[in-house]
């Protein structure tokens, strides 16, 4: 019985624009910076809210970054906003230079991550953007789960002093997180508890997780599932004391196997108490066009996959 | 403009003869810490020394003594070109951001006078990181902006070096800040005409510069970066023109190693250090004004 039913349907990133907007509304230091995107990642009423403080770039994401990193020396906290494709890989050298090596408290946001983008195919799939983020020294990684996650990590890392990656979705998506439940960046959340298997997901794949969970337990499995919404810093303890319980691992991420959450796991697990681990992630390849729940399926993400990764793992404990 | 909160520094009363005697004193710190690492940058530093001794001893409302990083109440400087950081610790040690002593340690291990400049080991004068190319006219227009946003009438100044203009980045930050009318800003360009793999105009012409800045719609003067009667009036020409809707664009001619006549005029001395022989030739050049460190 998944104990977190689903309540609504609605789309991570109108999560991000209500945070940004009540973010606003807390303290008249946050601004916001958009290329050209402002609907798409529902800034809209931030900046209808706030016109002195929000900061039109064009289609300028190298400008944006480099902006936002300004801003932060006057005291500001910048929110920039765009596609995660133009947040990361088009802006690297920018967000490495300005942002994390001068240690500039810019929150970089980013919509339209992985494979549920969908139908705009792989130009715009980003599939390797944690793995680039959570190599900078000294930026967090954040990828909440649902609409109710994404608007409370907004609001978290508005006071969170340094830079962050925080990384959401364009679909319609399950919102099963209740509104109330207490949300901290590098803390990860065990929403299931389980003897069998530890499934950690995060972003849109924790519901699909739940999902796996559920099916399991027909079959007599008992899956813990733990969303790891915060990637790095890595919640290194609530992974450790998991895995102690349960003998082995299944991640799951909407990323490119290399550099992402399993990675990020497969390095604690390999330092500090070696675990089979399973991963559920794209198989180093890029994306397509088609609608999200199809490629989830193609690609090897949905429920199925994460049930028989599970089943992977249990065989090699 | 008045500096309501930055106090006037002892600095600010130099004459051109105190400013002309510290240009040789810079001059001579760029050949000593460059040669004694056997690396950086001292072609492009030789060449912007009038410009940055007159704006850190002459133009800045500034307090060296009370360094903070949001430098609330004070003009800010930021140095996109960050390969000629030792013009840039010069002044800022000889205008008191921190020991002259320390110009010692340039280049070297622990030290807080990276290659290229950075906030990371807490260098006080230091507000951004730079050094990879044309990111500093978006950093100096974000803090151009959170002065505005906090009322604060100070100006931003930065520097750019001319090759570093083939960067896409430097013309959507150009772009943007004629677009949000950030007027409470100075880019200067050190417009040498050289860059590392020889003669700008070969390596990748930049066409009519002062025709394209006005093109972006910025207030665009000239002046000769290696003239300090001509850098005084135009940085001062240039803060008149502040405050009237436009960013303002200072194309500066400046001579690539100017002050060694062996570096004068030449691609060569970008970022080759000088020999023993070289730098005992430089520096008897240039006399020792305010005492080595």
């Amino acid at each position: 019985m998944n104990p977190f039913p689903k309540l609504d349907e609605k789309d991570t990133r109108s999560g991000f624009g209500a945070g940004l907007l009540e973010a606003g509304q807390r303290d008249p230091n946050v601004v916001a910076l958009c290329a050209d995107l402002t609907g798409s990642l529902k800034m809209d009423a931030f900046a209808k809210a706030f016109p002195d403080r929000f900061v039109q770039v064009g289609v300028a994401e190298a400008n944006m970054m480099g902006i936002a990193a300004g801003l932060t020396i006057g005291g500001k906290v910048p929110f920039t906003g765009t596609f995660a494709n133009f947040s990361t890989g088009r802006v690297y050298d920018q967000i490495r230079q300005s942002i994390a090596y001068a240690g500039k408290n810019v929150k970089i946001c980013a919509s339209h991550a992985g494979l549920t983008l969908g139908e705009d195919g792989a130009t715009h799939q980003i599939l390797e953007d944690i793995g680039l983020m959570r190599m900078l020294p000294g930026m967090s990684v954040v990828v909440p789960a649902d609409f109710n996650q994404t608007r409370q990590a907004t609001l978290a890392i508005a006071v969170h002093e340094g830079p962050v990656y925080l990384r959401f979705g364009r679909p319609k998506w399950p919102v099963f997180i209740p509104a109330d439940m207490p949300f901290e960046i590098g803390k990860a959340q065990v929403l299931v508890r389980g003897t069998d298997v530890s499934i950690f997901a995060c972003g849109h794949l924790v519901w699909r997780a739940l999902q796996a969970a559920e099916a399991l337990q027909a079959e007599g499995i008992r899956a813990e599932v733990i969303n790891v919404h915060t990637i790095k810093p890595l919640d290194v303890a609530a992974v450790l004391d998991s895995v102690e319980r349960t003998g082995c691992a299944v991640t799951c991420e909407e990323h490119n196997r290399h550099g992402g959450l399993g990675d990020a796991i497969a390095q604690v697990l390999a330092c500090h108490r070696p675990t089979p681990q399973e991963y559920v992630a794209v198989n180093d390849l890029f994306g397509e066009s088609g609608t999200p729940d199809q490629l989830l399926r193609k690609y090897g993400l949905d429920t199925p996959d994460i049930v028989a990764a599970v089943q992977r793992a249990l065989t090699r404990k | 403009m008045p500096a309501p909160n930055a106090a006037p520094s002892k600095a600010s009363r130099a004459s051109t003869d105190d400013l002309a005697r510290t240009c040789s004193q810079v001059r001579r710190d760029i050949i000593r810490m460059v040669h004694a690492v056997q690396s950086g940058h001292p072609g492009g530093s030789l060449g912007c020394t009038e410009f940055m001794v007159a704006l850190y001893f002459k133009v800045l409302r500034h307090d060296p003594a009370h360094w903070s990083m949001d430098g609330a109440g004070q003009d800010l400087f930021f140095l996109s070109n960050g390969h000629i950081s030792p013009v840039w610790y010069s002044v800022l040690a000889r205008s008191g951001y921190f020991p002259v002593q320390e110009l010692a340690t340039f280049r070297r291990l622990d030290s807080r006078l990276q290659g290229h400049p950075t906030t990371h080991e807490g260098l006080p004068g230091v507000r951004m990181a730079s050094g990879s190319l044309g990111q500093g006219l978006s950093v100096a227009i974000g803090a151009a902006m959170a002065k505005r946003l906090n009322g604060d009438p100070h100006l931003v100044y930065s520097l750019h070096g001319d090759g570093e203009l083939q960067e896409g980045q430097v013309w959507e930050a150009a772009m943007s800040a004629a677009a949000h009318k950030v007027d409470n800003l100075i880019a200067t360009v050190d417009w040498n005409g050289r860059q590392i793999d020889g003669d700008v105009d070969q390596v990748m012409p930049l066409g009519d510069l002062p025709a394209k800045w006005r093109a972006f719609g910025w207030d665009v003067l000239e002046m000769n970066g290696n003239d300090l009667a001509d850098v005084l009036r135009g940085l001062d020409e240039a803060r008149s023109r502040t405050g009237h809707g436009r960013p303002v664009a200072i194309l500066m001619r400046t001579e690539m190693g100017q002050g060694v006549d062996f570096m004068t005029g030449s691609h060569h001395w970008h970022g080759v250090a000088p020999n023993d022989e070289q730098a005992a030739r430089a520096l008897a050049q240039l006399p020792e004004t305010l005492g080595d460190y």
